[in-house]
């Protein structure tokens, strides 16, 4: 039986009539057709198709769609306001943080969450932070790079850049 | 992908909740979903209806009593029970060990209630659940219960949970003055599940030597366990790295230990003794910190 709910996803609610069976991830992908989250094991291992769900990033393969009624989404589309990338995106094009691209957006929205808590992390700390996402490309040196260095930037423009989405309790 | 077709409810009282669940068909209770829907996936879980749990807010809560009990909500996320300042001061082998539960993403969704509810023999929470001498909470029909964390565990998977009770609440008693705790684990590498965890709460005596111990233990055996050998030879001893040393060479005795490709039965216990060593120097630390 359908359910009706409505997710914010990167400040739109969408009204939809969905199955309990849809996962979030699919919502996204093909109810919504924000194709930027990805899909990789749907397994709760590679974290390709993390997003933002209430401030705190979450494996969208893990989770129903029907869950979210209510919640506020941030998927990789939301991270650019008004054309301007968003630091940790500036951060892995110059490090060159990645080689296929797969599990970029998934990355991107971890590191965000992490350095909107954890502002000037070390190494030991980032590479904890991103052990839940994979990149087959064996790419982590320049990740690793790539979330020190928009930690720096963040840092600098802190106050001049609204968080992407403070983190809600339910 | 889930082809398994279900019917879906969030009630927004426990008592809602525990009516649906008797309801029929078979019933599962869903939380942060990180074991369940996994399962369902799979085709090992197909319940027939999901009752979620997330509209009942009161089971979010982490709050202390009168009596010093720290109650946590069985909504309480690991990353939560990781960043809570009474948690982390006063039931630090729990912060811990919440904090090294899966990644970073299964901490903000995974919940304690959930990870005792599904009792997988290689989680992490068990251990200083019942090193602590938790109490487990459930409602059912008939109301209200309390389980003894060490009553609780039954086996792989299996719990003292009757099918129509949900777990709402996880109470850790008081700990006394002077007390120190800590989790060591050996985490699986491509998993992060514990091959072997080992939760230690220490008390120690004004002068330094031992009062009491506690070592919770999971990853190792079908179920958590208390290492109730090596707690007695470590208490009354004075604490010292002998002392310590011949304890924790106890903490596997009597045992059936898992094995499988990452660890044999043989490997698995000497993990145990390694790790126990470790999480009591650590817990002895803060006790005489």
């Amino acid at each position: 039986m359908p359910h009706a709910v409505a997710v914010t996803v990167n400040g739109t609610s969408y009204p939809r009539e969905i199955e309990p069976t849809l996962l979030l991830v699919e919502y996204l992908r093909e109810t919504l057709g924000l194709t930027g989250t990805h899909v990789g094991c749907d397994t709760s291992q590679c974290g390709a198709c993390t997003v933002l769900v209430d401030g705190r990033a979450t494996k969208a393969c893990t989770m129903l769609a029907v869950q979210a009624d209510g919640a506020e989404v941030i998927t990789i589309e939301g991270l650019a306001k008004n054309g301007d990338m968003h630091p940790i995106q500036r951060a892995f094009a110059k490090e060159h943080a990645l080689q296929c691209g797969f599990c970029t957006p998934g990355l991107m929205i971890t590191a965000v969450d992490f350095l909107e808590r954890n502002p000037s992390p070390s190494d030991a700390e980032i590479r904890h932070a991103i052990k839940g996402n994979l990149c087959r490309c064996t790419g982590y040196h320049n990740i690793v790079n790539a979330i020190r260095s928009a930690s720096a930037e963040m840092r600098q423009s802190a106050g001049a850049r609204p968080k992407v989405a403070a983190e809600v309790k339910r | 992908m889930i082809t398994h077709p279900f019917t879906y409810q969030a009630p927004t009282t426990i008592e809602e909740a525990v009516r649906a669940l008797g309801g029929a068909g078979e019933a599962k209770v869903i939380a942060g979903g990180h074991s369940l829907l996994p399962l369902m996936k799979l085709g090992l879980a197909q319940p027939e209806m999901l009752v979620d749990l997330r509209r009942i807010a009161s089971l979010g809560e982490i709050r202390t009593e009168a009596d010093g009990t720290i109650a946590i909500g069985a909504l309480a996320t690991h990353r939560v029970i990781t960043h809570d300042q009474t948690v982390r001061a006063k039931l630090t082998a729990l912060a811990e060990a919440a904090g090294e539960v899966g990644d970073l993403q299964v901490r903000a969704r995974g919940t304690i209630g959930g990870s005792l509810a599904h009792a997988d023999p290689a989680a992490d929470e068990p251990a200083p659940t019942i090193a602590f001498d938790a109490t487990i909470r459930a409602v059912g029909p008939k109301g209200q219960r309390d389980i003894r964390a060490r009553d609780y565990f039954k086996g792989t998977f299996e719990t003292a949970l009757a099918a129509n009770e949900i777990l709402v609440e996880i109470r850790f008693p008081a700990q006394p003055a002077r007390t120190g705790s800590a989790y060591a684990k050996f985490a699986h590498p491509a998993s992060r599940f514990a091959v072997t965890g080992v939760a230690a709460v220490v008390t120690i005596k004004s002068d330094g030597s031992v009062e009491r111990a506690a070592l919770g233990v999971t990853g190792a055996a079908a179920a958590a366990y208390r290492a109730t050998e090596a707690e007695r030879a470590l208490t009354g001893t004075k604490g010292d790295a002998k002392a310590i040393a011949a304890a924790a060479a106890k903490a596997a005795d009597g045992i059936t230990a898992l094995s499988d490709l990452v660890a044999s039965s043989e490997y698995r216990k000497h993990l145990v003794t390694v790790y126990a060593r470790r999480a009591i120097e650590r817990a002895i630390e803060r006790a005489r910190a």
